[in-house]
């Protein structure tokens, strides 16, 4: 069975389909990639599937609960996880702080036992932070632990978004144009990150345009238009199809 | 992890500086006046660190806390001295019922951003002063009522000195048991909504969740500082629920320092002392406050002790 | 039905008043998204300026302009000195700053004047009108007609005179106004005037109905926030309907229900729209964007 079912999703904004009609299926321990040019609907989509927006009709099935209309902290309970285009960072806190709300589901955060500092709280709050330490040395940040989040450079608080995303211990990691505004080497190095990721059984969902990766990494790809699905494939099959290098690949290559 | 354990003993070392300053400050004070001023300066400290904590930490303002702080003083008031209820008694139930209204209008409420918040917020403080002013069976009306004494298992505290140090050590358990809140899972969560709500909720934490949480602990610590206040001050009149208490109460958090709690403590120590030394000034006091509070915003926006932290951090960096 | 009308007179009179003081935060909230908490010292400014000077035997429509002006020159000084020197500080410090301002002004009005109620005799006379078995007395009319002209005249500035279109633009867009050269500077400038002169406005209209004195300002902003929020932030016909609506509620609720009560009315109200319309009545639905 497949871990992501869409089937049927439309999103209407006051008279404009952001994404009409779409099913596709993403199968567990893929890399999927979603591709399409500027205004095709891929945010829109992340954002309905994360649960930010409801969508105007069609179902959304995780792991075999239909999850459209939760909302996106009912979905991280469920095992989803996400990036964005636009941070969301935690502009006060540092580093290790922001990954450590990654690992919010995770840890012991009844109220008592935080206020009065009990000898156990404090324990699982040390074990938590040395297993976000380590995330950050996953994702080649290990020397801005204790930075401030508001003092790291642009492609440092990408990859820190993965980390925080990754503290929440996903079935479903969901990456918003994760490469987007990095040079090249800074993209390598997050291609080099995802692909860690995939090959720990996370399933990963990704928006990018930059087509060398998509293409580098993906095990399948979706190309939309306009909101409607355009292609599915592999990577081959997706780079040939004649209707994706009119619309997209054509208007770059 | 040592950053933990020595960002946990820095805070630890500001509350034993807090302590060696509670403690020799007596030594400077001449007479009971001093004593007085000095336990009023307590007890806006207590509230402002449970204040900061809903705006400062949770960005959430509220231009109503005046009302908890009067609610739990009339609470105390009305319970003691109608009802022949023990002191410390009347206390925790008052902190009870105004920590469960908190929680029930706490929802509706913080689903409100920015303005409408504080407008919301004003609203409920504004409406809960009239309820007082006007319910005068009850609370004495606009002429206010007498409160017996605190008496804790037959001992009466009766000296301003008395009262110094018992609001002192509830200072310092109260800035204790912040500095808990801020540096767990709950704080961190609390501040990540603050940060990027939807960055919070997409790992999992429920924002408004925290919102409320420190709305109802922010109205707890006014409510039980308002019954110490009844007591002490052996009258209260609705004027304790007013905008301007509860602005009073903001500012102090503002102008020390917002996310910080000793920059709360500091503010309402200053906003408490300072118009008393403006007393001197008769007719321009208000002119002169009014000025200040602007000059401190206009110049030093992040308030004082994180200005000055920066500024010494600048000057530290600059030396080595 | 007499004693319905006679309610309406009074709750259109105070309502005119919230108008006012509503559209003086609406049109400070549109240029720089600040809310003034000053604004109800403008109100008493124009009111005890007017009420002093006349007592002194200035004529009434001298002590009206030089009130007007001076009001003005109050919240120009108010934008120059407290809220430009701020621009990029926090909402809740910008608050503080204006809270601080009020204060400042309040302690100015009783060094200035002194700590007194102030009257000012009605401008045509005490002559009850008897309309249905109500009287309306001539400063209502006063006060109702005057408030309507000067939201006309508003209105006409915004849309129809090049600068308040520009005005308007600024707050739809800041950067795109500064990039077709509208001075931001200035248009928060006159925002800052046109506020003050609208408060002065009303503080010398209804100054023979209340009476004034230092503090008369403070409930007369708190319930001008009041109108603009119920309207709807940034609506400046919102905070005019919804002025209108908390002074004939309150008129209402007074006579039928608690006059103890009258002034828990507006507050009530308010709540009651933001549980269930948190943007006001008429205000634009906030998105986030991510």
């Amino acid at each position: 069975m497949s871990l992501l079912a869409v089937d049927g999703l439309s999103k209407e904004f006051g008279g404009v389909h952001a994404v009409q009609d779409l099913s596709f299926t993403v199968e567990a321990g893929t890399i999927h990639s979603i591709i399409g040019p500027n205004g095709a609907g891929k945010t829109t989509l992340f954002n309905l599937i994360t649960g930010i927006y409801t969508p105007s009709a069609g179902r959304i099935v995780l792991d075999g609960t239909d999850i459209a209309g939760k909302s996106p902290s009912q979905l991280a309970r469920l095992g989803m996880s996400r990036t964005f285009q636009n941070l969301q960072i935690f502009f006060n806190m540092s580093a290790v702080e922001n990954v450590m709300v990654g690992a919010h589901l995770h840890v012991d955060r009844r109220f008592w036992p935080s206020l009065l500092r009990l000898p156990s709280m404090v324990r699982g709050d040390r074990a938590c932070r040395d297993e976000c330490l380590r995330l950050l040395d996953f994702v080649g940040l290990g020397h801005y632990a204790e930075a401030e989040a508001a003092a790291m450079p642009y492609g440092g608080l990408k990859r820190l978004e993965i980390a925080r995303a990754l503290a929440a211990k996903p079935k479903l990691l969901l990456l918003d144009e994760p490469a987007a505004g990095l040079n090249a080497t800074e993209s390598r190095e997050i291609d080099a990150v995802i692909k860690k990721v995939a090959g720990q059984g996370v399933t990963v969902v990704l928006v990018e345009h930059d087509m060398k990766m998509v293409m580098g990494i993906s095990d399948h790809i979706l190309a939309l238009d306009y909101g409607r699905k355009l292609a599915e494939g592999t990577p081959a099959q997706v780079r040939a199809n004649a209707d994706v290098i009119a619309a997209y690949l054509g208007a770059h290559a | 992890m040592s950053k933990t354990n020595s960002l946990w003993t820095a805070r630890m070392g500001g509350m034993a500086l807090l302590a060696a300053v509670l403690a020799l400050a007596p030594l400077g004070f001449a007479n009971a006046y001093y004593y007085d001023v000095a336990v009023g300066a307590l007890f806006n400290a207590i509230i402002c660190v449970g204040l900061n904590l809903l705006i400062g930490y949770g960005g959430q303002i509220s231009l109503g806390h005046g009302a908890f702080f009067a609610l739990g003083a009339y609470g105390s008031a009305i319970a003691t001295s109608r009802w022949g209820v023990p002191s410390v008694a009347a206390m925790a139930a008052s902190a009870v019922l105004v920590g469960l209204m908190a929680f029930v209008m706490a929802r509706p409420i913080l689903r409100l951003k920015g303005h409408y918040l504080a407008m919301a917020t004003l609203g409920i403080g504004m409406i809960i002063y009239i309820v007082l002013k006007t319910e005068a069976q009850w609370t004495g009306g606009p002429d206010g009522m007498g409160v017996d004494p605190l008496s804790v298992a037959g001992l009466t505290l009766a000296t301003d000195r008395q009262w110094y140090w018992l609001s002192a050590v509830l200072l310092l358990l109260a800035v204790w048991l912040s500095l808990n809140l801020v540096q767990s899972p709950v704080g961190r969560a609390l501040r990540a909504g603050h940060g990027a709500e939807i960055g919070a909720q997409v790992v999992g934490v429920d924002t408004s969740h925290y919102k409320v949480l420190m709305f109802v602990v922010s109205a707890v610590f006014a409510s039980v500082v308002g019954s110490l206040f009844a007591h002490k001050n052996g009258f209260i009149t609705p004027d304790i629920a007013g905008f301007h208490r509860s602005i009073e109460l903001v500012t102090m958090v503002v102008l020390g320092g917002m996310a910080s709690i000793f920059g709360a403590v500091i503010g309402a120590f200053i906003l408490t002392v300072l118009p008393q030394m403006l007393t001197a000034f008769d007719d321009y006091e208000a002119m002169i406050f009014g000025a200040i509070m602007m000059g401190t915003m206009i110049f030093l926006p992040k308030g004082l002790l994180p200005s000055l932290i920066l500024l010494i951090r600048k000057r530290m960096g600059g030396r080595s | 039905m007499a004693e319905l009308l006679q309610y309406l007179f009074a709750g259109l009179t105070s309502g005119a008043i919230y108008a006012l003081a509503g559209l003086g935060f609406a049109i400070i909230y549109n240029a720089s998204h600040v809310i003034n908490f000053a604004q109800g010292e403008f109100i008493m400014i124009g009111g005890m300026a007017t009420a002093t000077l006349t007592a002194a035997g200035i004529p009434l429509p001298a002590a009206i302009l030089a009130a007007m002006i001076l009001t003005m020159l109050v919240g120009m000084a108010l934008e120059k000195f407290a809220i430009e020197p701020a621009r990029n500080a926090d909402v809740v410090t910008i608050i503080i700053i204006t809270i601080g301002a009020s204060i400042f002004l309040r302690g100015a009005a009783q060094v200035v004047w002194d700590k007194e109620f102030h009257a000012l005799a009605p401008f045509s006379g005490e002559t009850p009108i008897r309309i249905l078995g109500a009287t309306l007395m001539p400063q209502s009319l006063w006060v109702f007609g005057v408030s309507m002209a000067a939201i006309a005249l508003l209105w006409w500035f915004f849309n129809r005179t090049l600068f308040g279109k520009a005005m308007l633009a600024t707050s739809f867009n800041r950067l795109a106004a500064q990039l077709m050269g509208i001075g931001v500077k200035r248009v928060l400038l006159v925002s800052f005037a046109l506020s003050a002169l609208l408060g002065a406005v009303g503080g010398i209209v209804v100054t023979p109905i209340a009476f004034t004195n230092y503090e008369a300002g403070i409930m007369l902003g708190l319930k001008g926030f009041s109108a603009a929020v119920l309207g709807g932030l940034g609506n400046g016909m919102g905070a005019v309907v919804g002025g209108l609506i908390v002074g004939i509620a309150e008129a209402l609720g007074a006579g039928y229900v608690s006059s103890a009560y009258k002034d828990a009315i507006a507050f009530v109200i308010i709540l009651f729209v933001l549980f269930f319309m948190p943007n006001g009545l008429f205000g634009k639905k906030g998105v986030d964007r991510v």
